[in-house]
């Protein structure tokens, strides 16, 4: 009998390494190449939106490495960034019946909304997402503290951190229903003008933006993982905590570090989003699955697959727009996370073992 | 061994520790002097590496004292441990898998980061086989290959005493032959030594001094050679 499983285990290994790997990237290349030629606006918008998901896959891909937990939290935290960003710049929460504006904001510094260049947003907005950044990393610093360390000191299942992440999750989401309503917001109102590009694309300038910043972010993580000591510290915590404490290496900085960045990532994550989509609290909830199919698709604790995840999950799930119904975005993206769980769960940069 | 008065490095005094509410130590003393070459042996569930595990502050001592150089560090975490000379090898997982063999050695020098190329070059012409092998990750090594890397981490960062949970576990003769070869070799330089082990030949014929224990308390001690022809060891292993 155990060879027999033996074999089966054996073959499979080999169509894991052989076929299923190569197999995706060559089914990524197909996709890509027919989007991007017969379908190039809704190609490029796919890259877009896959950008401001690879900012959340990164995020959740990296707290993943780290902590080895799925963080369901992660979308509702994004929009708790995006909501700070938005209260930062106007300084609005919701009264009776009617917003309350406590009177300031970012918006009031000198010239603090006149825009850059053809992006629809001034200054403030920078300085407001920055803000956003570091509120979030102590957020997130706070929940590791109140939720998470007491269950790593009592030594807790993987699963109980996925639940109680998934408490989390709920509880943000009616917090900022309480403090900032359930009516959409958007941070600049009007219409904003689109530029056109050749092969007949049109796009905003805050869409090239969005897909800049979440490249360089991207950049920025994997430098910090594979250059960094920290970085170096962060992976060996994640192969092996109890040799990373032998070795000295000082393992609640490591965490904090973790949670300081993640949390960053997901108000910057946030306040993209929400530059060219209206926000409201259940977003995040949404969001949670296009974040996941993108990390595991890369692999979950890597940051270059987190990107490349998430541009297929938001490419695949525009350009299935040309075909069927736009209700069926989510069903795209869950598509995707089946698939690679039955033909290759450790994704497309994971490691064998 | 000198003939002058030997000054001990580490101290383990009357030790007692264990999980939840069970005992497994129940006063145990272990000393190691200096460039002193310790085996602690004994039969399976002995205490052998509960011992190590709560010199090196992984456990809580419940009582008793350890002294590194005269300074107390009963309980003290580890990190502050490797800054004061101690260094630990696990029995398993006694490497970081996805990190190539150069940053394992990094991560081992994590504390301190001076006179870092110097250590390393000790380490890889300690271990020439990990010298070409760099840049390779290190779950693509072999049983060996991966205890020699887990000794070059431990040594980053030049401890007075090595402890080494049975560096001999699960490899071929030949590889037991040459890691005590080489912690040999580490000896010589003047680190001291306190390993734990199963085989109690091998230690015993490798080191200078043996400690048996038993049950969670000291059995026998005394010159290596002395115990490796005592009758009442072999009894020991027999569990009579």
């Amino acid at each position: 009998m155990s060879t027999y499983a033996d074999r089966l285990r054996g073959n499979l290994r080999v169509f894991n390494e052989f076929v299923a790997g190569p197999g995706l990237w060559i089914l990524i290349t197909l996709l890509f190449t027919y989007a991007a030629l017969f379908e190039t606006q809704l190609f490029v918008i796919g890259l877009i939106v896959g950008s401001v998901l690879a900012l959340g896959s990164i995020g959740l891909t990296l707290i993943y490495g780290v902590l080895r937990f799925g963080n369901f939290a992660h979308g509702d935290l994004m929009m708790m960034g995006a909501y700070v960003t938005f209260f930062l710049l106007n300084g609005t929460l919701l009264g009776q019946r009617r917003d309350t504006n406590i009177g300031v904001g970012l918006n009031d510094l000198p010239a603090g909304t006149e825009r850059l260049g053809d992006l629809t947003f001034g200054y403030s907005f920078l300085i407001a997402v920055a803000l956003s950044a570091v509120v979030l990393a102590v957020v997130c610093i706070g929940l590791d503290r109140l939720v998470y360390r007491p269950l790593r000191r009592r030594g807790s299942a993987i699963v109980t951190f996925a639940i109680a992440s998934l408490g989390i999750a709920f509880s943000v989401r009616a917090l900022l229903l309480i403090i900032w309503g359930p009516d959409p917001r958007t941070y600049v109102s009007g219409i904003h003008k689109a530029q056109h590009y050749p092969f007949d694309v049109v796009l905003k300038t805050d869409q090239v933006f969005i897909m800049v910043v979440a490249i360089v972010m991207a950049g920025l993580v994997y430098l910090l993982l594979f250059r960094t000591k920290l970085g170096k510290a962060m992976r060996a915590y994640s192969d092996n905590p109890d040799l990373a404490l032998v070795s000295g290496i000082n393992t609640d900085r490591v965490i904090f570090w973790t949670w300081v960045i993640g949390g960053s990532l997901m108000a910057i994550a946030g306040s993209l989003l929400a530059l060219q989509a209206n926000l409201k609290p259940e977003l995040g909830f949404q969001l949670l699955l296009p974040l996941f199919a993108g990390a595991i698709l890369g692999g979950l604790g890597k940051p270059q697959g987190a990107l490349i995840g998430a541009l297929v999950v938001g490419v695949a799930q525009e350009v299935s727009v040309a075909y069927i119904s736009a209700g069926y975005k989510p069903a795209v993206a869950f598509l995707i996370l089946i698939l690679i769980l039955l033909i290759r769960p450790r994704g497309l940069f994971g490691d064998a073992n | 061994m000198t003939d002058t008065k030997p000054v001990p490095v580490l101290e383990a005094k009357d030790i007692v520790a264990g999980y939840g509410e069970v005992d497994i130590l129940h006063g145990v003393s272990v000393t190691v002097h200096s460039g002193e070459m310790v085996a602690i042996i004994g039969p399976n569930g002995a205490g052998k590496s509960t011992l190590l595990r709560t010199i090196f502050g992984l456990l809580d001592a419940r009582g008793g004292q350890v002294r590194l150089k005269g300074e107390d560090i009963t309980n003290r975490a580890p990190d502050q441990l490797v800054l004061c000379g101690l260094s630990y090898v696990p029995q398993v997982d006694n490497v970081f898998p996805s990190l190539t063999i150069l940053e394992n050695l990094e991560m081992g020098a994590f504390v301190r980061q001076d006179g870092l190329a110097e250590r390393l070059d000790r380490v890889f012409s300690l271990f020439p086989d990990l010298t070409d092998r760099r840049g390779e990750k290190a779950g693509k090594l072999s049983g060996g290959q991966r205890q020699m890397l887990a000794l070059g981490r431990a040594l980053m960062l030049d401890p007075d005493v090595l402890l080494l949970d049975e560096p001999s576990a699960s490899l071929s003769p030949k590889m037991v032959e040459l890691i005590f070869d080489r912690i040999n070799l580490i000896n010589s330089e003047g680190t001291g030594i306190l390993l734990v082990e199963q085989n109690a030949n091998e230690a015993l014929s490798a080191c200078d001094r043996g400690y048996v224990l038993a049950m969670g308390e000291n059995r026998l001690e005394g010159e290596a050679k002395s115990l490796l022809d005592n009758e009442e060891v072999g009894k020991l292993y027999l569990g009579t």
